[in-house]
């Protein structure tokens, strides 16, 4: 660049320096210090940064171990934490499956087809995402409250009720998926058409494998959601053995019982696989996004 | 081949589909509810016309996705308008129906007449032998005496029957207690009795008998109850209402409480006004600090930007349920890092959740920590796309970064980022999980009388309505529900526009 760099430069780009790492070390505070808990022997805040004795008792009760105590006591641990931890996982894969064949499906009819309605169904679409789920938990509950007499494993404290409802977000899925489609050249199906194919070949044995890559990304976006969620959950689920790890996790800092390490152990066991396959996602989403349908 | 197998599997399971849901409908019309399973049957012959038609081709793609959108977004959001009109709460729980025949069910012991009675083994089982005052002598077939609720006959004995063994001693009577409890015996003449003692069988009678006009009598004390489609109780002829309740229908009256009664209008608009308060200010901040990082990940004159954006990023990265009660430990009182680094440093201890300004700084600080890497990464989305030979002309000119980013940067992104502003308001107005898990709306206003706190926003106000103190009034949450929704439609629709506007000048 053509900037003309004057005296001052070098200490300004010192001072932005100074300034981010400063910053950053505002940001990693909160990890380390969860870190540095984790690790400390006991469920009280005081001790170093930098913990003088390393214990693994929180480690061990949040893999579901029984641990010793120095005075001779078996600790059991008090909560299921993988257990949460799976359920977590079962139920934003199922409900992430669930949204893609459901959004991949209406994407592509959306992006090749003509039908009646075609521009105020996306509209609608478009008005629905903007709803916050929150605003209708009341309705939720009393929905899947009265299902369940009909059918148990989707009424209240099931995990199918739950996948059933988070289903309901897809049509920010079905605009992302849209969106890929509409890169893709019509032309390539209509080559297939011409060979014969009927419109579902066409759309499963051609524009389907094209579109793998953003399918990925929607399914993580689904399945972080999903993992993410905690209104809908804390509403529908009660018998600490279905909860979710969302919901589960809150249960160490009672004010009555404050579980401190313990809960450092258990957020980290659980946050750093979901922030993994975040930050995973985001690269893909990037590339997925940005990419395209057609190479070269 | 493949095709024709593919095509036998479809249809097994369009037909497998069709069975289930035609036994969902008839398992839901069986429980009584003959309107939704109308509504269930219509949904099934959509499908079945949208997959049988070639004219409804396209909606042979679009039918579940969409019918999910309408089952598990609009019409809850149609319930949730439904409810606010209803007095629907832990005291009125139950349908019309269920709380009518709770009532029918009601039985009382009638004073007086009593049997006394005495238990015989009979093998394996027993048989139960009653007597009253005038000597009559009625006997039971042999029972298993099991504790569950069972009704059976009892007959008058006859002279020509077999002797019954010795009656039981008192420890096997105490052992059967419980069975005997439940056992209602149906006596000759419509009578039926139950175990009133350890000695006695008393007979009981339904408390209540409808009469033609649709009241209640009383067969104990002869008073009459009325169902009161105004308020959804049954009440006396003195207006005490009986519980259970059930739902009906109270039109405005929700509405008119949240803004009219001022002991719910009162904290209503104190909590809306935070609400916008908390929201604006969060957009603030969590921008303004993200915008300027993200002016300093785009200088190129900076070294390691990678790094730096990837540490940057990490708190968007993390899941919200986590961090969130991360900070709730550190910033604890008594046992938080925060406050024992302060107590170090300054020698000051602050009351984070007790004291209502510093709980909303703590809420400020830790949504801003957990928002602006997002506005980070849109402010660099958009930064990029600002042609460089402005800068260029710029530095000829003589500016100093300063000015660039004061007058070519800033102006530059205010157009393309303010609907995606307005995004993240409506977000924050409706940003539960934080409250929730943080301060959970405490600490709550004392002069209020229903429970509202200082820190709750609106839909945290109305999940405890709802779902957490002890009135669970869903009916009043429900309202309060439909009056946000209008405000973020409201929101949404000035987005609409203003991205459309954008877009007009974008072409």
């Amino acid at each position: 660049m053509a900037i003309v760099l004057d005296k001052s430069h070098r200490w300004r780009v010192l001072a932005a320096h100074l300034g981010l790492i400063c910053f950053i070390g505002l940001i990693l505070f909160p990890f380390l210090m969860i870190l540095a808990i984790s690790l400390r022997p006991g469920n009280f805040a005081s001790g170093d940064l930098i913990p003088s004795q390393i214990s693994l008792e929180h480690w061990k009760l949040a893999l579901g171990i029984a641990y010793q105590a120095p005075d001779g006591r078996l600790i059991q641990p008090e909560f299921p934490v993988l257990l949460w931890l799976w359920n977590s996982i079962k139920v934003a894969a199922l409900s992430g499956v669930i949204g893609l064949v459901l959004s991949t499906s209406c994407a592509y009819a959306f992006a090749r087809m003509r039908f009646v309605f075609k521009t105020q169904l996306v509209n609608g679409l478009l008005l629905i995402q903007m709803f916050p789920t929150v605003l209708a938990l009341v309705a939720i509950y009393a929905i899947f409250d009265q299902l369940g007499n009909y059918v148990p494993w989707l009424g209240l404290d099931s995990h199918g009720g739950l996948v059933l409802a988070y289903t309901g977000g897809i049509a920010l899925h079905i605009w992302t998926i849209k969106g890929y489609f509409d890169t893709i050249p019509v032309e390539i199906e209509e080559a297939a058409k011409v060979d014969g194919a009927t419109p579902f070949q066409a759309f499963r044995h051609v524009l389907l494998p094209m579109a793998v890559p953003i399918l990925m990304v929607v399914f993580l976006l689904a399945f972080i959601q999903g993992v993410n969620e905690y209104p809908i959950a804390s509403v529908l689920l009660k018998q600490q053995d279905q909860l979710t790890i969302a919901v589960g996790i809150k249960m160490f800092l009672y004010e009555q019982k404050y579980l401190w390490g313990d809960f450092a152990a258990a957020a980290i066991l659980s946050g750093l696989p979901i922030s993994l396959v975040f930050l995973l996602a985001q690269r893909w989403m990037t590339a997925g996004l940005t990419a395209g349908g057609v190479k070269g | 081949m493949t095709r024709k197998l593919e095509h036998w599997i479809l249809l097994l399971v369009a037909g497998f589909v069709l069975l289930a849901g035609l036994f969902l409908t008839f398992k839901i019309y069986l429980a009584g509810q003959a309107l939704l399973a109308v509504v269930c049957l219509a949904i099934l012959g959509v499908a079945v016309f949208v997959y049988s038609s070639a004219k409804a081709y396209a909606f042979r793609y679009l039918f579940p996705g969409l019918l999910a959108a309408v089952v598990f977004v609009l019409f809850p959001l149609a319930y949730t308008f439904g409810i606010g009109f209803s007095n629907y709460s832990s005291k009125n729980l139950l349908s019309f129906e269920r709380a009518r025949q709770y009532f029918l069910d009601e039985s009382y012991v009638v004073d007086g007449e009593s049997y006394a009675f005495t238990l015989h083994a009979d093998g394996p089982s027993y048989r139960l032998r009653l007597e009253n005052d005038k000597g009559d002598v009625f006997v039971t077939g042999p029972l298993a005496l099991k504790p569950l609720a069972v009704s059976v006959p009892a007959k008058r004995q006859e002279s020509s029957d077999a002797p019954l063994s010795e009656p039981v001693d008192t420890r096997t009577l105490i052992a059967h207690l419980k069975a005997l409890k439940q056992l209602t015996l149906q006596l000759p003449g419509g009578q039926s009795a139950s175990a009133s003692g350890l000695r006695e069988f008393a007979p009981v009678r339904k408390l209540y008998v409808e009469s033609a006009d649709g009241s209640f009598k009383n067969q104990q004390d002869g008073t009459s109850i009325k169902p009161n489609f105004q308020t959804g109780f049954f009440e006396t002829a003195g207006g005490e209402a009986l519980q259970p309740g059930f739902k009906v229908n109270v039109g405005w009256d929700n509405f008119k409480r949240i803004f009219t009664d001022s002991s719910f209008s009162d904290p209503f608009l104190r909590i809306f006004g935070w609400t916008v308060l908390f929201s604006a200010l969060t957009v603030l901040f969590a921008f303004s600090v993200g915008f300027v990082l993200a002016a300093l990940m785009c200088w190129e004159a900076l070294r390691f930007r990678k790094i730096y954006s990837v540490l940057l990023f990490l708190p968007y990265a993390v899941p919200g349920f986590i961090s969130i009660l991360v900070f709730k430990g550190l910033f604890s009182e008594n046992a938080g890092e925060i406050n024992l680094i302060l107590e170090g440093l300054l020698g000051i201890k602050p009351h984070w959740f007790t004291d209502p300004f510093l709980a909303k700084v703590m809420l400020l600080i830790v949504n801003t920590w957990l928002g602006f890497p997002y506005m980070m990464l849109l402010s660099m989305g958009l930064i990029k796309a600002i042609p460089a030979d402005l800068y260029e002309a710029s530095a000829i000119a003589g500016a100093g970064p300063v000015t660039n980013f004061l007058k070519i940067t800033l102006p530059l992104i205010v157009k393309p980022i303010t609907p995606l502003l307005i995004s993240a308001f409506a977000f924050n107005f409706n940003n539960f999980v934080l409250i929730a898990l943080l301060t959970n709306g405490r600490p709550d206003f004392l002069d209020t009388k229903v429970p509202a706190g200082t820190t709750d926003l609106l839909v945290s106000y109305t999940y405890r309505i709802a779902f957490q103190d002890s009135g669970q009034n869903f009916g009043l949450a429900a309202a309060i529900s439909t009056v946000v929704f209008l405000m973020v439609a409201a929101l949404s629709l000035l987005n609409l526009r203003l991205t459309k506007a954008n877009q007009g000048g974008a072409h």
